[in-house]
């Protein structure tokens, strides 16, 4: 870290092009939304899921031949995981013996398969938690930004807020883009991707709060450049240990959380970035300075003092 | 600047560790595969003398039981391996006979002093030990109308008794109209109704003759109504799950109609969901007579033979919501039947309409709610339409001999599995209203397993990358964070273990990230202190500094955190609880490890002493 000390990065030099960025991946990620749509999962669609278990890898073809002349339609079967390992998904939801239906069609034609899990889920359910969960969204959003205003101040929130908005979007894109399958799994990652996402937008506007206070020289250009400039290490460590964890769970966590963990990621990344660049970008497109930041003054209190000191108790800690 | 902790912080934190070591520990012991035995009625006392007859019997099949205990009016016996719990279970049930229930369980081998202190393992969701889960939606509209046609049958007697004569009197819409023929006569139901029946709103409508009485329900009625039918299924379902004989069952309510149960451990969903979803009901009616009206009867089929029909009356008698018991027998020549037992109030009512009906038929009917689906075309995209079907169809018509009391029997069924599963469904209690399962999930015992293994390959695999990173970057400060990391995971375990908060696939995922996320703390306060480090201040300074300016972040950050999850609670269902819970435990957990736990191993090696270095990475930190 010591050579870069001698010469900053020039982080918001390239602000320009990072606004660019920024804007043509949201642009993107919502003309893909429109599109493509998200590939919604079944917890939010309704339908029935049955995962098998062969004895012997089954060739993928003969289960979908089975199934027809058993008499369905408008099934999507393919491997989990394993070759051995067959997942049916359909897109009915009113019947909830289908699992055990299609199991026995399965069987009679003398396969050795074992059921390892079968899932239905009422149409009216899906919907519903659709319209839960893009209400838990904002409400998440707009939680934040009341905390962050009342904390900090309001500028500071909406730098925080859209930074949020940008990371969620963008992930989205992504699922949109590679019709990932997004299921309630990857909505809870997607939460948590605003929790994380979040934190390191926080430590960079503490760390701008404290140096607009402290700093009696240099214009919001400067000090925010430092700001990032001094939180780098620890953005950078504090993102490279989750991703470290995040590609244990990836890679070992098994079939089930995968796009879990692949949300997380892509959110993590974009959630680095956005808060060097998005959040600070906007402080600066707010016009933010330092008579915004200025704790009314009290009686004989100047200068250093006027920093928020923690609570007492922590200095004798 | 000493940085040394008066004594009393450090036995606070030291008293908090040993805590929730202890709590922590019980998930060290493996469960044990068991056996419950309970009884099939809440009279039924589990003793030393049954429990023996049960590990003899499996000791002379040859199955080796670990051990047997009694607890809570329920017996418990350990056997050695899955293989045989399975093969336990039959050979207990038949032994013991049918007032017992057997029931799989795994049962946790927390040791007993442990276990005085009130500690046990986490439990483990679903999708970690296999089992089913249920959403059972409740019919409301069907339950409002139900009751309804009861209350307008009770009106229409009330109006026959006072001899005040009446038409119609049939359910239009949430609405009964009941017509007369002068003003003298609405009057008089008006004043019943208002003095008996005060759910009703009354409306007076008079059209050109035909002087009208129009009763609907209150707002505040329905609701209640709504209410007990939701309270009623889920007593209902309880006791269903009881029959079932299932170990750590779960019944819940959702929202204002919908209820969740959890079942682990089963596997044969398809009798689970054919006890539960039994949306069966009984309905006694009387054979019409050959000159009723034909607005006061209504045709029926058989249910075993189609096409053979009877006329019966509209009115019922009673339905099996009156029923108090009732057992699988049989009769003289050997064929299934049901005895059946009414309450006092299902008593009276049949005595009442069966003592001027000798020589009568008297139907059974029986009630079926389905589900069906069909798919239709609506511009062009094909929709599945979800249609909710009734079937009712006679199961007996029978001559009444005598007059009927509180106990007699139904002939007439199939089989002996029909009648027995009659009897449960009339013992355990009928629904108030119909049910349908909304959402079904099976989780094979094989994929919980696979799930847990993959779970903590992870979160091993996670926690020894991170305790590498620090240690590589932070050195002696990290291995101080990596001693807090350990303690946080713990402190976590032992948290889930004290609240017994259900551990699930998306809770370990919580517990990784927890793992990934925990160190952030530390790795603030140490870029803290390298920079104050870098800026001359000496060492111990430094630390105090790093501490202190670190705090503000890291407790902004960890409680917008913390609001994001509880969020994610509120809104979750079942398993994305499971990963907001974690999460917010994880992020309490680290905060008292990241700030108070490193911070005292610091000052046990650090503080108290003059320092030239730290041993924190970094060129400049040793100047």
């Amino acid at each position: 870290m010591s050579d870069t000390r001698k010469q900053p990065i020039d982080f918001m030099g390239v602000r320009k092009i990072a606004s660019v960025v920024s804007i043509a991946l949201i642009v993107i990620s919502i003309a893909l939304l429109a599109t493509r749509g998200l590939n919604l999962g079944m917890d939010f669609t309704g339908g029935t899921s049955v995962e098998l278990e062969y004895q012997e890898a089954p060739a993928l073809d003969d289960v979908r031949t089975q199934l027809t002349d058993a008499g369905y339609s408008n099934f999507v079967v393919q491997n989990f995981g394993a070759d051995t390992t067959v997942l049916i998904r359909m897109r009915e939801s009113g019947n909830d013996k289908l699992g055990r239906e299609v199991v026995g069609a399965l069987t009679s034609g003398g396969a050795d398969l074992e059921l390892v899990s079968s899932e239905f889920v009422g149409s009216q359910v899906g919907e519903e938690l659709r319209e839960d969960s893009g209400l838990g969204l904002l409400l998440a959003l707009a939680v934040v930004l009341i905390y962050v205003g009342m904390r900090f101040q309001f500028k500071f929130g909406i730098a925080s807020v859209l930074p949020l908005a940008h990371d969620v979007i963008i992930v989205l894109g992504v699922f949109a883009l590679f019709q990932w399958t997004f299921d309630l799994s990857v909505l809870a990652a997607l939460l948590a991707v605003i929790g994380y996402s979040l934190n390191d937008t926080i430590v960079v506007a503490d760390r701008i709060r404290e140096n607009f206070r402290k700093m009696r020289e240099g214009d919001s250009w400067y000090i925010i450049n430092e700001s990032i400039h001094q939180t780098i290490s620890r953005t950078i460590n504090t993102s490279g240990t989750t991703l470290v964890v995040l590609l244990a769970l990836y890679f070992f966590g098994g079939e089930a959380i995968n796009n879990f963990a692949l949300a997380l990621m892509i959110g993590v990344v974009v959630g680095t970035y956005s808060s060097i660049y998005v959040s600070a970008n906007m402080l600066m497109v707010l016009n933010i300075s330092r008579e915004d930041l200025m704790v009314p003054a009290k009686e004989g209190v100047v200068g250093e003092e006027e920093e928020e000191q923690p609570p007492e108790w922590l200095n004798r800690m | 600047m000493l940085n040394k902790y008066p004594l009393w912080k450090n036995l606070i934190i030291l008293i908090a560790l040993v805590i929730g070591f202890v709590y922590a520990l019980p998930n060290l012991f493996p469960d044990d595969h068991a056996v419950q035995i309970t009884g099939a009625r809440s009279s039924t006392e589990i003793n030393e003398r049954i429990l023996n007859r049960a590990v003899e019997v499996l000791q002379s099949e040859g199955i080796e039981v670990k051990s047997s205990s009694l607890r809570d009016r329920n017996g418990l016996i350990r056997v050695l391996n899955g293989e045989d719990q399975l093969k336990a279970r039959p050979i207990v049930q038949n032994a013991l006979g049918r007032d017992y229930l057997v029931a799989l369980n795994m049962a946790p081998s927390t040791p007993d002093w442990l276990r005085s202190l009130g500690a046990g393992p986490m439990k483990l969701g679903l999708d970690l030990r296999g089992g089913v889960h249920f959403l059972l939606e409740v019919d409301m509209e069907t339950a409002v109308e139900q009751r309804l046609e009861a209350l307008s049958g009770q009106i229409k007697r009330e109006l026959r008794d006072e001899r005040i004569r009446y038409r119609g009197g049939d359910l239009e819409g949430r609405e009964i109209i009941l017509s007369f023929r002068d003003e003298g006569a609405r009057s008089e139901a008006f004043a019943l109704v208002r003095d008996q029946y005060n759910q009703f709103l009354l409306d007076e409508q008079t059209d050109g003759e035909e002087f009208k009485l129009v009763l609907s329900l209150s707002e505040q009625e329905v609701k209640s109504i709504q209410d007990y039918a939701l309270e009623q299924n889920l007593t209902t379902i309880r006791n269903r799950v009881n029959e079932l004989g299932v170990a750590e069952p779960l019944v819940q309510r959702q929202g204002s109609d919908r209820i969740i149960v959890e079942l682990p451990g089963v596997q044969d969903t398809a009798q689970a969901k054919r006890v539960l979803g039994a949306t069966a009901n009984l309905e006694f009616r009387l054979e019409a007579r050959q000159d009723a009206a034909s607005a006061e009867t209504e045709v029926f089929g058989f249910r075993d033979q189609p096409q053979r029909t009877a006329r019966l009356e509209r009115e019922v008698i009673v339905t099996g919501n009156n029923v108090s018991n009732a057992q699988q027998a049989f009769d003289e020549n050997g064929q299934p039947q049901v005895n059946i037992t009414m309450d006092s109030v299902g008593g009276d009512l049949m005595n009442r309409a069966t003592r001027n009906a000798i020589k009568r038929r008297m139907a059974v009917l029986f009630i079926e709610y389905r589900t069906e689906t069909e798919d239709k075309v609506v511009d062009g995209e094909i929709q599945t339409v979800e249609n909710r079907v009734v079937e009712k169809g006679i199961i007996s018509l029978a001559t009444i001999q005598s007059a009927l009391g509180s106990s007699f029997r139904i002939t007439g069924l199939d089989s002996i599995p029909e009648a027995s599963e009659l009897a449960l469904l009339l013992r355990a209690g009928s629904l108030a209203a119909p049910m349908y399962f909304v959402q079904e999930r099976t989780i094979g015992p094989s994929l919980g397993q696979k799930n847990i293994d993959a779970g903590m390959m992870s979160v091993a695999l996670g926690f020894a990358l991170v305790l590498i990173y620090m240690a590589f970057y932070y050195r002696g400060f990290g291995l101080i964070a990596n001693v807090a990391l350990t303690l946080n995971l713990m402190m976590l375990v032992a948290c889930m273990s004290i609240l017994s908060a259900t551990l699930t696939l998306p809770g370990i995922a919580g517990i990784v990230l927890t793992v990934g996320m925990a160190v952030d703390a530390n790795v603030l306060i140490f870029e803290r202190i390298r920079e104050e480090l870098k800026a001359g201040v000496p060492p111990q300074s430094a630390i105090n500094a790093g501490y202190s300016r670190a705090f503000v972040s890291i407790v902004d950050a960890n409680i917008t955190t913390l609001l994001v999850a509880v969020i994610l609670f509120a809104m979750g269902s079942g398993p994305v609880k499971g990963f907001a819970v974690t999460l917010s435990l994880g992020i309490l957990t680290s905060m008292f490890s990241g700030l108070m736990v490193s911070r005292s191993i610091v000052n046990f090696v650090y503080g108290g002493r003059k320092i030239q270095k730290l041993s924190i990475g970094g060129k400049l930190a040793n100047v």
